[in-house]
């Protein structure tokens, strides 16, 4: 019995040194980050700028790749190449080169980057896994578990994305910011001790609501860090559409970004995936509840501002379906509905009196 | 339906057709045509257009809007339903506001006039857009593809390339190969019109359907649910009538002969905590162990949990709080029980510091024969803290060392006075304390098994050793859940469906061209954001390849010139 507890005490020690090891090592990726952005500014080529002044508009888009059969024998052909168009109203900009704007070191320190990001995600995921082991239940019972698991999990769908060949080493740098502020607040403000669930929380109902809250909270934010910068780069397109003169800034590191209409298709294809998944959280909940309540909605104020973020993103998958609604408002939807959620995460957890109040701070 | 944004650039009106009906959104008025067309149409012209503006994706979005903003209020202030104790304070808390709040149903917010309103008008703009739209689905399931464009290379994805085979095997292979990639093809012409992805309009529109019996199911169950509360100690039943409920209450529709017929038995009540570190107190398994009957003959053993309800039929026992429930022996100056029983006690804090009344009503007589009540306020821990002070305190919600302190009245209890009265409250007010000679009050900690004697042979009360705990049920009879549930899981499907599906049309035309080699173009649309449609165009064309080999060009220039 004693040997249990002292090895659980040792492994909920192991899991914070991993915690705390894994922002040492995002600090560094961190860095390394801000160093290929800043050697990325030293590529002047205004890549955009030539884009929109030179053919603005008429630009075919590049040819889908098929790869080529390798056809024996006399007559060699090719294969028939598929022509796309940008759909109408849409500005043809090409993407932005990246942060390390096509120098060499800054694509070295980028790939820095994202070794120590990979890095720091492993021993991240270890942290938590060993919290878990050290209860021996899901590491999600109070707030310091929420937030070491929602970060992990944005870091490990935004690697998962890398590895999969997408464009998105764009998000890298704030990705790993906002991973080390949650970070540092879940260790100083949100810490609680390794321990047992109450009661209420100890059902199988857990791993399948609770997780995938996390899951949906953590990509809605990639999808929301993307829907932001759709917003300046749309503002820096159409500054340059017309003629404006952009300033500094926006000419050295929104021009690196990915085009408006790239980072607008990404945080859709992001908002659209999850608002399943997030109707199916609530569902989920709503069946614990009754369970665990004996009603399985109450208008509580977590249940309310789940319902408030999920009417939030219909709204969003609305206004891109309805004339005049498209691209920048329903960008301010999405955005909202965004906020909707951390409300929910940070507002109600700690200040809104809730039945759902496992802050455990 | 005259245009979709795919094809906005699209120049004839045939290639705009192409277009139409990619979904069955409802169309979006221009400005003018809102402003110019309805006012002058009459009553029936304004209802029309009032109905259509209802109807239309814009009001959807700003009645979506509404809604959640006016959710919001009520997270923020306590509501009724949840807490009526809370909402009591804070109007003590706040009385200028209150009249304002309460004019405005802020204490009610989820069955306010206003919040009702903005559901019921989106409901009735969703039922007034998805009538249609379904027509319109259905003609378009009963109809075809509509036919080619003149311009595909208009179109979002194009390809192109001359092949030997003739235009009529060319169309054939063309509808046979998109038919057996489910598409739905015909031969229209000089080319082959082909649709896929129907299911992402069914599922849009199954989705918003289901949406519709989500929120007949919550009516339904809000008219006929019945809900009851009761304590029960260990060692006691409960059997499902109107008149054993501590509190009930029920929808309109509800009729109290629908209550279940079942009993059941608290045996006992087990809580465990925990024993250190910072969370020392935290409880950690609650479990109630009961006996219930559901009309048969046999008796059946069940445990209820916090989050596994006893269900009996349409009914559910959920465990909702626990406490504790010293048992006393209440005796007369000459030495006769009067009372013996255990009392619950309800918790004020964590650490089940408890408070409650013990009421002796009848067969107490004191020592002059004369008939009394007796009364007790009774405070008790569980786990004794605060020694040497006034007051005293639980440091531990388990039952590690026990005190129950006791205050003694003897007078009038009051009980038939007329006015409800709270069973773990004492009323005072027709009440004497117990004095001691010198005037000071008889109050006592006792350890269990001690006993209090009461002044001048007035009696004595004794803590027992055996102290019991009790539980709190919540009996729930809930229809309409069975439905709600089936309308959640047919709104997700469909929900699925309507996002993941990419609703798309492929047309291949093959003519001869100037020179007797056949053409073949082949063009792709879908609605906007579908990345896969030029990935799938090339899968498709380099199938067809088969069939159609391509032929040498001409010249390269030309081959290139198609790609600009
Ligand atoms: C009860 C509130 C409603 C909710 C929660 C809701 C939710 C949604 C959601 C999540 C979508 C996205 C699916 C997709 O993009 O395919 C959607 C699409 C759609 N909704 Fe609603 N909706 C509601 C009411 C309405 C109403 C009142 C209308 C009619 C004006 C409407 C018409 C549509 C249409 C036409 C689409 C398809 C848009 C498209 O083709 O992309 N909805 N709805």
């Amino acid at each position: 019995m004693i040997l249990a507890a002292a090895t659980n005490e040792g492994l909920a020690q192991m899991s914070n040194t991993l915690v705390y090891s894994s922002m040492a090592v995002y600090t560094l990726a961190f860095l390394a980050h801000i160093a290929e952005w800043v050697f990325g500014s030293r590529s002047k080529v205004g890549r955009t700028a030539a884009a929109l002044t030179g053919k603005a508009g008429a630009a075919a888009a590049p040819a889908v790749s098929v790869q080529v059969k390798k056809a024996g024998g006399t007559t060699v052909l090719d294969r028939p190449k598929v022509v796309t168009r940008a759909a109408a109203g849409t500005r043809e900009v090409p993407d932005g080169p990246g942060a390390a704007g096509g120098t060499v070191k800054g694509d070295l320190y980028g790939r820095i980057a994202i070794s120590l990001t990979v890095l720091a995600f492993a021993v991240q995921a270890s942290g938590v896994v060993t919290r878990a082991l050290s209860v021996q239940r899901a590491p999600w019972g109070n707030m310091y578990e929420f937030s070491t698991t929602f970060s992990a999990v944005a870091v490990g769908v935004y690697l998962a994305f890398l590895l999969a060949g997408k464009n998105v080493r764009w998000i890298g740098l704030p990705l790993v910011t906002t991973v080390l502020l949650d970070l540092g607040m879940a260790t100083t403000m949100l810490y609680t001790e390794s321990d047992q669930l109450v009661p209420a929380l100890d059902s199988y109902w857990l791993w399948i609501h609770v997780s995938t809250a996390i899951f949906c909270g953590a990509v809605l934010y990639l999808g929301a860090v993307a829907t932001l910068l759709y917003l300046f780069r749309d503002s820096y397109e159409n500054k340059l559409a017309n003629g404006g003169e952009p300033g500094g800034f926006a000419r050295s590191v929104l021009e690196r970004l990915p085009a408006a209409a790239t980072l607008d298709k990404f945080a859709y294809r992001i908002n659209a995936a999850i608002f399943p998944l997030w109707t199916f959280t609530i569902i989920a909940g709503a069946i614990w509840a009754g369970d665990a309540w004996g009603r399985y909605w109450g208008w509580d104020a977590k249940e309310v501002w789940s319902f408030i973020t999920w009417v939030g993103y219909a709204a969003y998958l609305h206004a891109r379906a309805t004339a005049g609604w498209k691209g920048r408002k329903a960008a301010y939807i999405a955005l909202i509905a965004f906020a909707c959620f951390l409300f929910n995460y940070y507002g109600v957890n700690i200040f809104v009196s809730s039945k759902h109040s496992y802050a455990g701070v | 339906m005259s245009k979709t944004d795919t094809t906005e650039n699209s120049a004839t009106p045939e290639d705009a057709a192409a277009g139409a009906a990619l979904s069955t959104a409802p169309r979006e008025e221009s400005a003018e045509e809102t402003a110019a067309g309805g006012p002058r149409l009459g009553v029936l012209g304004w209802i029309r257009w009032c109905w259509r503006q209802l109807t239309s994706m814009r009001v959807a979005l700003i009645l979506l809007f509404l809604l959640s903003l006016g959710a919001v209020p009520g997270s923020l202030i306590p509501q009724t339903s949840a807490d009526e104790l809370k909402v009591q304070d804070f109007k003590d808390a706040h009385p200028t506001l209150t009249p304002v709040y309460e004019k405005l149903q802020l204490f009610d917010v989820y069955s306010s006039a206003w919040f009702s309103a903005i559901y019921i008008l989106l409901f009735v703009s969703l039922i007034g857009c998805i009538v249609p739209r379904t027509w319109q689905f259905v003609g378009q399931l009963r109809g075809r593809p509509p036919r080619a464009p003149k311009h595909l290379t208009r179109l979002p994805a194009y390809t192109t390339w001359r092949t030997g085979a003739g235009p009529e095997e060319v169309r054939e292979a063309a509808r046979e190969l998109l038919k057996r990639r489910r598409f739905r093809a015909h031969a229209d012409g000089d080319a082959v019109a082909a649709e896929k992805g129907y299911l992402r309009e069914a599922g849009n529109l199954v989705f918003h359907i289901a949406l519709i019996v989500m929120l007949v199911a919550f009516a339904w169950g809000q008219l006929f649910k019945s809900e009851g509360g009761k304590l029960i100690v260990e060692g006691d039943g409960f059997s499902n009538t109107l008149t054993q409920y501590d509190d009930f209450k029920s929808g309109s529709q509800f009729g109290v002969d629908e209550l279940e017929p079942f009993s059941f038995t608290l045996d006992t009540f087990t809580g465990t905590y925990e024993k250190d570190g910072p969370q020392r107190g935290t409880p950690r398994t609650f479990e109630a162990a009961v006996t219930y009957t559901d009309g048969g003959e046999r008796d059946r053993k069940a445990i209820i949990r916090v989050n596994e309800p006893l269900k009996v039929g349409d009914s559910k026992v959920y465990l909702i709080a626990h406490g504790y429930a010293p048992v006393v022996t209440v005796k007369d100056g000459r030495g006769k029980v009067v009372f013996k029983g255990a009392v619950p006690l309800l918790p004020i804090d964590n650490n089940i510091t408890s408070t409650g009344a013990i009421k002796v009503m009848d067969g107490y007589r004191d020592k002059n024969g004369k008939k009394e009540q007796l009364g007790f306020t009774a405070l008790f821990v569980p786990t004794f803290a605060g020694a040497g002070k006034g007051t005293m305190f639980s440091q531990f919600p388990a039952l590690d060392f026990p005190v129950l302190a006791l205050t003694g009245y003897h007078g009038d209890l009051r009980v038939n006075s007329g006015v409800p009265q709270n069973v773990y409250q004492l009323n005072t007010t027709k009440m004497t304390q117990f004095k001691l000679g010198t005037g000071t009050g008889v109050a006592q900690r006792l350890l269990p098994g001690e006993t209090m004697a009461l002044p001048g042979g007035a009696g004595s009360i004794t803590f027992e050793k055996e102290i019991k705990e009790w539980a709190s049920f919540q009996i729930s009879q809930q229809p309409g859940n069975g439905l709600a549930l089936a309308g959640a899981a047919a709104a997700l499907a469909g929900l699925s469906g309507s996002l993941f599906i990419q609703r798309r049309r492929v047309w291949v035309r093959a003519v001869r061209g100037e020179d007797g080699v056949t053409v073949v173009e082949m063009a792709g649309l879908g609605r906007s954001d579908s990345a896969k449609l030029p990935e799938e165009l090339a899968d498709l064309a380099v199938t067809l390849t088969a069939q159609a080999p391509p032929a040498p060009e001409p010249a390269d220039a030309e081959a290139e010139g198609a790609e600009k």
